[in-house]
């Protein structure tokens, strides 16, 4: 696991699951999975932009794009470029 | 043929008696909601009908024929009796889209308890004001959700039991848990249906307001008359339908229509426990060969966005009747469900005080894309001046959508507050709260809110609620709560803050006081947006003037600010 992926994996563990037991991976499915639905995305969105000094469009900002920490990860690496 | 058939001739003469005599109920019988959408649908020579197909993550599916659901809910009524819970007892239901969450519900009615859907995203300081307020006994849970629980048990001394359907192992489990699984359980053939009668307080469902706390919005059994007349009226939904209603029974809609409309006209419902995905929408429709999508302006605008493309990769064909609620339906989104299903979303229009549909658009009825439709039959709907409180008569003129009192869903109260349900009547009318024009051939428009709540997502949040929690951040001096426009859910919390000296205006604080918002209220409640100021526009006496910051977010005029503090 990289960096981007250890460092997303801790924040949505830490934030979005609430359930101390429950573990997740890098493909664990987020927003199909119900770990963060269309609302909280929001508000993980703005972490990647804090953190990675980038602007994620609205357009790009999709469920499916959000849906596990590796998708994540490749649109991060996409607008870091 | 439509079930409604002619909207004109319905309405003529309509009596709620129709509705009775469907159901076999004469005034005074015992009516039991538990009953009538189970054992009723038995002993109807359906027991070996399909009632549900539940579908969750990674494809896992489960079916329970009406037999099924009539045992389970009879298992988890016996459950419930067997822990002390009695009649007019308040027994929350904390749960995802589970099939504990419907059957428990059923269960729940069946021995005379009252039930109290919470939404499971739910914070645990909106968990913590609504079981306080309404003194509940037990709850049903997922073990993901009990940490929250265990949050607030100490300021819960009502909460005798908090019932685990999901437990690892009975020693995970702590002071006042329970494991109950369903599936394990022994079904029970046999339970004493509770002899609830017309008034019997049946479903306690919360929702905000403008000020103070959220209210109980208290229904009653009799309900059961209106949900099963809409249901077939309004959903049209018959015998051979396979039904999809995609609302979270923590809300009205949910309870309402995913299961007291469905299953008390003895139709097969479909539900799939996943966030929201396009593809996986279309997937599901197409695998279960769903008839009959009642869903929300928001999920439909969220599919317009995923585009055509996806729509075509599905097969959607045995799609027949389309019907939409939550907020207004956008015409646009009319006019691409007739493009690509080659149907048109039906609008309709209620409220969780309503019970069930008030305003909609019928099958067989000519649509007018943005329009919520027309009265149902028995529901007399005008929209009254704001200052007389009298019906307008003029086509065209804006005014206070308002209702005759007396439909068998009618709320009954709020919960342990009178004095405020009292106020939701003027002129003998009962105030929706919202505002809508009507046009020259009866047609209701909606124009908006007539107070401050917030409509985001078809889900009503109290401004004042999401102030009171931004004060309990340590970096909160003020702040001010309000709606933005937002193409997806109409419009969504926006919130404008005051830092106290020390803090910095910056965008971790911003994303450190959504967080904060969301864990504590809901993600719905959490402001999508912060503006940072350094103070908020007052009155002369102090008093925060949301309508100005209201008035800026969606560019329109900021009408009279005499009494400006800074004027």
């Amino acid at each position: 696991m990289d960096d981007m992926q250890k460092i997303i994996l801790e924040y949505v563990t830490r934030e979005y699951l609430e359930d101390d037991s429950q573990t997740i991976n890098p493909d664990t499915p987020l927003i199909s999975g119900g770990i963060v639905d269309s609302f909280s995305m929001v508000s993980l969105k703005r972490f990647l932009e804090n953190k990675y000094g980038i602007s994620i469009p609205d357009d790009k900002a999709t469920p499916e794009a959000f849906d596990t920490v590796n998708k994540i990860c490749t649109l991060v690496r996409e607008f870091k470029k | 043929m439509s079930n409604i058939g002619s909207y004109d001739a319905r309405v003529k003469g309509f009596d709620w008696s129709v509705s009775e005599q469907e159901l076999g109920y004469k005034k005074g019988d015992v009516i039991n909601i538990g009953w009538y959408c189970t054992d009723r649908i038995c002993q109807l020579g359906k027991a070996d009908k399909l009632a549900l197909i539940w579908e969750g993550q990674g494809g896992k599916e489960k079916r329970y024929t009406f037999n099924d659901i009539r045992l389970a809910t009879n298992t988890i009524g016996a459950f419930l009796k067997g822990l002390g819970i009695k009649p007019g007892d308040r027994v929350c239901l904390f749960l995802d889209k589970v099939p504990e969450l419907y059957l428990g519900f059923l269960g729940i009615l069946k021995i005379g308890a009252i039930v109290q859907p919470l939404f499971s995203a739910f914070g645990d300081e909106s968990l913590h004001v609504r079981l306080d307020n309404a003194e509940t006994t037990a709850m049903i849970t997922q073990k993901k959700h009990v940490a929250k629980v265990r949050k607030i048990l100490d300021k819960l001394p009502a909460l005798k039991h908090i019932i685990v359907v999901d437990a690892d192992a009975p020693q995970a489990l702590k002071e006042r848990e329970i494991s109950f699984n369903l599936a394990q359980a022994a079904p029970v053939e046999h339970l004493d249906i509770h002899p609830t009668l017309a008034e019997t307080p049946s479903v306690l469902h919360y929702t905000s307001g403008t000020t103070g706390m959220p209210k109980g919005v208290q229904h009653v059994h009799y309900s059961l008359i209106s949900q099963y007349l809409t249901a077939k009226w309004v959903l049209d939904l018959k015998d051979d339908d396979i039904y999809w209603c995609t609302a979270d029974p923590g809300w009205v809609t949910g309870t309402s229509y995913g299961i007291i409309g469905a299953w008390a006209t003895g139709t097969t419902q479909c539900v799939l426990d996943l966030g929201f995905m396009a593809e996986a929408w279309y997937k599901f429709i197409a695998k279960h060969k769903v008839t009959v999508w009642y869903s929300a302006p928001t999920a439909i605008r969220s599919l317009m966005k995923a585009g055509e493309e996806i729509v075509k990769k599905h097969d959607h064909s045995s799609l027949r009747h389309l019907v939409s609620v939550g907020e207004p339906l956008n015409p646009e989104a009319v006019i691409w469900s007739e493009k690509v299903f080659g149907l048109a979303f039906h609008d309709s229009y209620w409220q969780t005080e309503t019970g069930s549909i008030m305003i909609s658009n019928y099958p067989g009825m000519k649509i007018k894309p943005g329009s919520m439709g027309k009265a149902f039959p028995g529901i007399t709907a005008v929209v009254l001046d704001p200052d007389k409180y009298e019906p307008i008569a003029e086509p065209g003129r804006i005014g206070l959508i308002a209702l005759e009192p007396g439909w068998p869903s009618m709320m009954r109260t709020y919960w342990k507050n009178e004095a405020t349900y009292r106020n939701k009547f003027k002129n003998g009318w009962y105030l929706t709260g919202d505002r809508a024009r009507i046009d020259n051939e009866g047609y209701f428009w909606f124009v908006g809110r007539d107070d401050d709540v917030i409509n985001t997502g078809g889900h009503l949040v109290s401004p004042f609620e999401v102030e009171s929690a931004l004060l309990e951040h340590e970096a909160v001096a003020e702040s001010a709560v309000v709606s933005k426009p937002d193409e997806i859910n109409m419009e969504v919390v926006k919130a404008f803050v005051a830092l106290k000296p020390g803090f910095a205006a910056n965008p971790d604080t911003e994303l450190a006081i959504m967080n904060f918002i969301r864990k504590k209220l809901s993600p719905l409640a959490m402001p999508q947006e912060i503006e940072f100021v350094d103070s908020l526009p007052k009155t002369r006496s102090g008093k925060i003037m949301r309508r100005v910051l209201h008035a800026k977010e969606w560019g329109q005029d900021i009408g009279d600010t005499s009494t400006l503090e800074n004027d």
